[in-house]
């Protein structure tokens, strides 16, 4: 930490400002990510955010290997939602490969993401709450609820939280036995747990003092920096892919697009409890709908049991879909070879993360904490 | 049922020494130091004695309030808590302890060496030293004070300077943080907290501790008078913030400014922070319940378990609150303290003052409707100016 650097004249007493490196070690700043505040007082002046502590040459790798290679790779961007992670990547090179994907791969596809987005936005509500100091309790009940839920991807994909379970035209393996019923059971006793947990928060008073009016996003600011996800929902942006692209089979889904109207942190943790409801609405009729057949289409089985030898047409696509974080892209260039030419992540929580400054300019030090966590930031998303 | 031999004067007489045994034991001690020992030395040994005992119990209660926290926030949070290390996890404070005495003390390049030194010792002194001023029970304070309560303040409120004194000393930016924040917050809840002692001191009359509560025998404890639990919940309030809990934890803030004063402090050093809190936390908890619920008074049992009981009653309140609480920002901090406690208390004086000479039937109405109307106003008052309690939400096609 550098000391101060400028000084401030006041009619008769001179202050002076405080630069302070919030990061990378800090225990809200979910990861190494890194701000550099300039504080008068408990004011923030200036806020510069400072990344790539965690940048693993993800776009590289992912060129310099087979494009099925990647796929476990992309689990790693944004650890909390590995299976929409896959599913985007999946998209990009259906696309340029022009593969379909069955009926009940496309439902099983559903349903991973809309309980992905139900661990997402879940944790997310108990680490808000934790950078506004409630110790711990909304966390840990948080995850209560994110266990069961783990323990079925655990059960389709063996791995809890590193799925690798999409693969080009279809899912890796077909649902074991029992789990639409083990899966219905916890969307059937999903909004018990929201009730509780809204009973307990969203009228507390603290809660609304703390958060309400904190860190405004007006509209044309966070269309202008193309914020997407729920932080552009809360600001009153009506703009949800899964309606605007309606990739995969979302036509066929009757929910509804929830809307904040002040876009302050407030908004942004109460559109995310609405936006759970209606991934329970999506999962009950993905439930009744899921038929039998074949989970992956012949040319992607193929593709599936020699990734070595798979080929992609020449050209360029852009596979995008409403991650739980925003607009997650996977822009991929191919010449026709075994490995893409080009290969780009748009990640959401990064291009979120751009208007930070503007959002806590003016706050306090404790409003920038509450600010940076109603972004949603994963850092393996922010850094690559 | 009871044996026959016995008669309700044995009962009364056992229950009589158990109550006082632990005064029988200091004065079995004493008779044999007068017996061998010469006049002057006499009185050191009994000096001795209550010093070595509240040096003693002081560390044990912070250890095992370590142990409570931990079990009743688990509790809270769905879990279970400390239960590897002995029965009920009951010596994880003991390895907790060993862990801290042996692990690496690192002072950072920069600091203030003495000052860093300093600030744990200091603020552990002024912790331990209150304990000497409580009523523990009947005939069980260590020392009887005139002005027992007005030391009782004086020697907390030098916590502030030490907790200072650490974070200037660790030149770090989040400990000068914490500190301002620190000096900030005790400063102004030490007003409400003084002040809503002060109906106390109006009511009987006298600073000493031991005599308030002498002066609400068996159940006529002050918390059942409208000034007496507008005074209990006022300085309760204060003395969360004092003792820099949730909701007022900012001085320490986990998740702004890492552990805002001691965060330069590692191994035994920052334990001493820790312990100089834990003994605040019991502290005041023992004096609130010493000033409004009677401190050691009650029927029945003996009467330092009501004091034990009573105490670890409105601690077990603070861990709850820890376990429940999101953190006040420091405006919101502020404005608590100065435009709602401090006039509520003050209210409460006039209250006091109106109890002591009208008649009782006017005293708790007009009392009663004092307090309430007061709180109605001040609430309005303070509510947020903008919070939305209802507010729109779009649901979107």
């Amino acid at each position: 930490m550098t000391n101060t650097i400028e000084t401030q004249t006041r009619p008769s007493l001179s202050t002076q400002q405080l630069e302070v490196s919030i990061g990378p070690q800090h225990p809200s700043t979910h990861g190494v990510f890194r701000m550099n505040v300039v504080l008068d007082g408990e004011t923030i002046v200036k806020l510069k955010p400072v990344m790539g502590y965690l940048h693993r040459n993800h776009e590289q790798l992912a060129e310099n290997m087979s494009w099925l290679g990647s796929m476990p790779y992309t689990d790693r961007l944004d650890y909390f939602c590995s299976m929409t992670n896959n599913i985007a990547y999946a998209l990009a090179v259906e696309k340029l490969m022009g593969i379909d994907v069955p009926e009940r791969a496309q439902y099983i596809r559903v349903i991973m993401a809309e309980l992905t987005r139900l661990v997402n936005h879940t944790a997310l509500v108990g680490f808000l709450l934790n950078d506004l100091g409630a110790f711990f309790t909304p966390v840990l009940y948080a995850f209560r609820e994110r266990e069961k839920i783990l323990d079925l991807f655990e059960s389709v994909a063996g791995s809890r939280m590193m799925c690798n379970y999409m693969r080009f035209g279809g899912v890796k393996l077909d649902l074991p036995d029992g789990f639409v019923d083990c899966a219905k059971a916890i969307v059937d006793n999903y909004p018990p747990f929201l009730e509780e947990m809204e009973r307990l928060l969203t009228k507390n008073e603290i809660l609304m003092a703390r958060c309400q009016n904190v860190g405004i996003l007006l509209k044309d600011l966070a269309v202008n920096a193309s914020v997407t996800g729920p932080v552009l929902r809360a600001s009153g942006v009506n703009y949800d892919i899964r309606k605007i692209d309606k990739y995969g089979i979302y036509d066929r889904f009757d929910f509804k697009v929830p809307l904040g109207t002040v876009g302050d942190v407030y908004d942004r943790y109460y559109v995310r409890i609405l936006e759970m409801r209606e991934s329970l609405k999506i999962l009950r009729q993905a439930f009744k709908e899921l038929s039998a057949g074949p989970v992956i289409s012949q040319k992607g089985l193929i593709a599936a049991k020699s990734p070595r030898n798979m080929k992609v047409p020449a050209g360029d696509a852009y596979g995008r879909i409403e991650a739980p974080k925003g607009e997650l892209g996977f822009y991929i260039v191919s010449e026709g070879g075994t490995k893409p030419y080009r290969y780009h992540v748009r990640a959401p929580s990064f291009i979120n993360l751009t208007i930070l400054e503007d959002m806590c300019l003016g706050h306090k030090v404790a409003d920038a904490i509450i600010i940076l966590g109603s972004i949603d930031i994963v850092l393996g998303e922010v850094d690559r | 049922m009871l044996d026959p031999r016995f008669r309700g004067s044995d009962i009364k007489e056992c229950m009589e020494n158990l109550d006082q045994i632990f005064v029988q034991a200091k004065r079995t001690v004493m008779n044999l130091a007068e017996s061998v020992l010469p006049q002057p030395l006499v009185l050191l040994v009994s000096m001795l004695i209550s010093i070595g005992v509240i040096a003693a119990i002081g560390p044990v209660i912070m250890m095992y309030l370590t142990w409570l926290e931990r079990k009743v926030v688990g509790r809270i949070q769905n879990r279970i808590g400390p239960n590897r290390v002995g029965k009920f996890g009951l010596l994880q404070p003991i390895a907790d302890g060993i862990k801290m005495l042996t692990k690496e003390d690192i002072v950072p390049e920069g600091a203030d060496h003495i000052l860093h030194f300093l600030s744990p010792v200091l603020v552990v002194v002024p912790a331990l030293l209150v304990l000497g001023l409580l009523p523990w029970g009947r005939n069980m304070a260590a020392v009887d004070l005139q002005v027992g309560l007005l030391l009782f303040f004086a020697i907390t409120s030098t916590g502030t300077l030490s907790i200072f004194l650490g974070a200037w000393g660790s030149r770090n930016k989040f400990s000068l943080l914490g500190a301002l924040r620190a000096v900030a917050q005790l400063i102004s809840y030490e007003i409400p907290q003084v002040f809503s002692a002060v109906v106390v001191i109006m009511h009987t009359q006298t600073i000493s501790i031991v005599e308030i509560v002498n002066a609400q025998p068996g159940f006529n404890w002050f918390v059942f008078t409208p000034w007496g639990f507008t005074g209990l919940v006022l300085f309760y309030i204060a003395s969360v913030a004092e003792c820099n809990r949730t909701p007022f934890d900012l001085p320490e803030a986990e998740s702004e400014i890492v552990a805002g004063f001691h965060t330069e402090y590692s191994g035994m050093k920052f334990a001493l922070f820790y312990m100089a809190e834990f003994l605040q936390v019991f502290s005041l908890s023992a004096l609130a319940a010493a000033l409004f619920l009677g401190g050691w008074q009650g029927p029945f049992l003996p009467s330092w378990i009501w004091f034990f009981l009573k105490t670890y009653g409105l601690i077990f309140i603070m861990l709850w609150f820890r376990g429940t609480f999101p953190r006040l920002r420091v405006d919101q901090l502020m404005g608590f303290a100065w435009k709602f406690l401090l006039p509520m208390s003050m209210i409460n004086i006039v209250v006091v003052g109106i109890w002591t000479y009208a008649s009782p039937i006017v005293a708790w109405v007009l009392g009663i409707l004092i307090i309430a109307i007061s709180f109605g106003v001040l609430a309005k008052l303070n509510t947020r100016y903008h919070i939305e309690r209802n507010r729109k939400f779009i649901l979107a096609e």
